[in-house]
């Protein structure tokens, strides 16, 4: 009787605790392994688990690695460029669709239809637009846009795009300015042009996903408020710089958290476009972890690097869940 | 209810355990490669051939995955022998990438008893024997040798340029007939590095060629060190020549590169001889449409790249692979394989004859030269500082920081624990 008893008291617990189980070995136990990995002197197929010494030197190295530098710039740089076309973009179709126009279903699946695609097509795709030889450069000598320019004296219009290795708006001399250990950056701190094409080709695939987000949203806006804000004599921009877009604030930040773990942690779409790219000009850390664990067997230093991209995503990912925890308990 | 449901996972449980590859106990090999593109993919057929047909009874995996010098492949690989679930026979070149990710580790098995009863010892020359054993045991069965070291060029379009050539080429005549075709539409030298090695491949064939074989060597032994000055200069030539390739360069891969050089868009290409094959299988004429010497200051230096299999220990299928790789030894076999292939056998008693002007040259050139290793094609150095040279190339091909680039390789070949 007492162990029928304990048993319903503790049935919750017990239903859960086999996917408790499972969560700890496999995603905590792994992450403390490849944390204890990062600290080893593990760099070769053969297993060394003897620790460094000093401990953190795998982290040491790594962050004065030009590459991984690069790679930090990338991620700051593309989640930038990504959320804000994404986003703005995404926001201008649910807009243009809110407003009663015809064919409004037939636009609302074609917007949506990149967001079913896997990367790697999307990847392969855009790095053939992207060709310098045989992409979109083409238009411009066949729209004569190219003639026209020459004509006036100026140069052909024939952008490198994803091999492009310059870095424009270094902010280098300001860095070494207000932080006196800047100048030992070993990498141009600033935009690298080729990722500009990555990040639309990132966002031609997600934009279509911000839509349905804020089409949901503006679902949700009872159209007594719209009325009432028209009565009130404001104009359509008003009405929506005033009223619906701030409405839409929580969708706006749902949107940004889930992109952002979309960017910090992409691989596939910057593998199949551009690879590490001119200068590592498009390398991002996931494509560091793969390369230095499964190529060069550093295993000590893909774990490192993966450490560092778990944190990126934590201090997304964690402040949003304490938020909305908060939010559901009061 | 409670009770099913674990029993439920259990079952699960178990059932995945169980279900290996249910044909394991039939005849099999499963051979392990990253030939997939056109003259590769029908040069392993060859062999593969006569396998199935001395043992049609066995089946042959042809477990083959695309990507350049293994470049995707040995990812799998090895993720496949830590996981104890290893391909009978895998691809692999020689030197430090055989031993230090095979040999070891413990992936792979001596073929010691294979080389006594076949009479290999004779066979191969002792030289190339020595560069794929570990204390005197023998550990691959090598296939094919190429040679990296080449300087290809378009015959036509120095022939219109009247610019005449003989047997050997200079660094410093290199760079005079670079400067003639400096102001014209076509770019002095060829290059495709969107995988990064290709231009690796100039990089290293300058080294050899400025420092010298003994030199060369000894950087990868600590003997000589990155940071002396005649490897500083060796990178200085090197950027210099990165000035004269064809602006596309990041956007073509080697093969287009050479594409590139037989449509005469540009002239010289630095480049292994498995651009051979691409020219070749591109309808050109070696000797009329292409001609070639050795990089300049590379004669008498072979970079050799070797291409041969290994026994896998605790091979799934020991009697097969054995059987494998007897024929891979063959010589007919070697002489069929290497003819598509576009490289030279590895045994020494292959028919010249059989083979064209270019094939017939590198023959000869092996012989009498110094045979050197590689680390782009993994075997001068561990595969951690073969990932730091094409880190340090991609940086360099780019801001052409020759002090940089030079402190890089030095630090990193420390931590790879043979540089001093």
């Amino acid at each position: 009787m007492v162990n029928a008893h304990w048993l319903s008291r503790h049935k919750g617990f017990l239903i859960l605790l086999p996917s408790l189980i499972l969560t700890a070995i496999f995603i905590y136990g792994f992450i403390g392994t490849s944390f204890f990995f990062s600290l080893t002197n593990w760099r070769t197929l053969a297993v060394d688990l003897s620790l460094r010494d000093p401990m953190w030197q795998t982290y040491a190295d790594m962050l004065a690695m030009p590459r991984f530098q690069a790679d930090l710039r990338n991620t700051v740089v593309f989640t930038v460029l990504f959320i804000g076309l994404a986003v703005s973009v995404g926001l201008g179709l649910a807009i243009l669709l809110d407003r009663q126009i015809a064919g409004k279903g037939f636009f609302r699946n074609t917007f949506l239809f990149p967001y079913a695609l896997s990367f790697i097509v999307t990847g392969v795709v855009w790095r053939w637009i992207f060709n310098p030889e045989t992409g979109i450069n083409l238009f411009f000598n066949f729209l004569g846009i190219n003639r026209a320019l020459e004509a006036a004296g100026m140069n052909p219009l024939e952008p490198g795009w994803t091999t492009d290795p310059a870095v424009v708006f270094s902010v280098n001399q300001l860095l070494s300015q207000i932080w006196p250990g800047g100048m030992s950056f070993q990498i141009e701190w600033g935009i690298p042009v080729a990722l500009i094409p990555v990040a639309i080709a990132a966002t031609w695939q997600l934009s279509g996903f911000v839509m349905a987000m804020y089409l949901g949203g503006l679902g949700g806006i009872s159209p007594q408020i719209r009325d009432a804000a028209r009565i009130d004599g404001a104009g359509d921009l008003r009405l929506y710089r005033s009223v619906i877009i701030p409405m839409l604030n929580p969708i706006t930040i749902s949107t940004v958290i889930i992109l952002l773990h979309v960017s910090l942690k992409i691989f596939d779409l910057v593998f199949a476009m551009s690879g590490v790219g001119p200068g590592f000009a498009t390398d991002v850390p996931a494509i560091f972890v793969f390369e230095m664990m499964f190529k060069a067997a550093r295993y000590n230093l893909g774990a490192a690097a993966s450490i560092v991209m778990l944190i990126a995503s934590s201090l997304v990912i964690v402040p949003y869940l304490v938020h909305t925890f908060k939010h559901r308990e009061s | 209810m409670m009770r099913t449901s674990l029993l439920l996972l259990i079952i699960l449980l178990l059932s995945s355990c169980q279900s290996g590859d249910p044909t394991r106990s039939e005849k099999q090999i499963e051979v392990f490669t990253w030939w997939t593109s056109g003259s590769e993919a029908s040069a392993l057929e060859t062999v593969l051939e006569v396998y199935q047909n001395r043992y049609p009874d066995v089946e042959v995996v042809n477990a083959s995955i695309a990507g350049g010098g293994g470049s995707a492949a040995r990812p799998v690989l090895q993720t496949r022998l830590v996981g104890g679930n290893p391909p009978d026979t895998w691809q692999t070149h020689h030197g430090a990438e055989l031993m230090g990710q095979y040999v070891m580790p413990g992936f792979a098995a001596s073929v010691n008893d294979l080389y006594d009863a076949e009479g290999w010892y004779e066979l191969f020359s002792p030289s190339l024997i020595e560069m794929v054993s570990k204390d005197g045991e023998p550990y691959l069965v090598v296939l094919n040798l190429h040679r990296s070291n080449t300087l290809w060029y378009n015959k036509h379009v120095l022939a219109e340029h009247g610019i005449p050539m003989g047997d050997a080429l200079s660094i410093e005549e290199l760079f005079r007939i670079a400067e003639e075709f400096q102001n014209t539409e076509i770019a002095p030298l060829c290059m495709g590095d969107t995988g990064i090695w290709a231009t690796g491949i100039m990089f290293e064939n300058t080294l050899a060629g400025t420092i010298g074989a003994e030199r060369y060597q000894g950087l990868w032994n600590g003997s000589t060190r990155f940071t002396d000055s005649d490897v500083m200069e060796a990178v200085r030539t090197y950027g210099r020549l990165l000035n004269y390739q064809n602006d596309d360069h990041a956007a073509l891969s080697w093969d287009q590169a050479a594409d590139k050089m037989a449509d005469g868009a540009c002239v010289f290409y630095s480049m292994g001889d498995w651009v051979y094959g691409e020219l070749i299988r591109d309808g050109l004429q070696e000797n009329i449409d292409f001609g070639w010497v050795a990089h300049p200051g590379t004669e008498g230096i072979h970079i050799l790249v070797t291409d041969g299999f290994t026994l896998a220990r605790n091979a799934p299928h020991p009697e097969e692979t054995l059987n494998m790789l007897r024929i891979m030894g063959e010589r007919v076999v070697q002489e069929d394989f290497n003819l598509i292939k576009g490289s030279i056998c590895a045994r020494n008693d292959c028919d010249r004859s059989r083979f064209g002007p270019y094939l017939q040259w590198a023959m000869d050139e092996y012989a009498k030269s110094v045979a050197v290793p590689t680390v782009i094609h993994g075997s001068a150095a561990p595969a951690d500082f073969q990932q730091s040279l094409n880190d340090a190339l991609t940086d360099f091909v780019v801001r052409r920081d020759a002090e940089a680039f030079t402190k890089m390789l030095a630090r990193e070949a420390r931590a790879s624990g043979f540089g001093m």
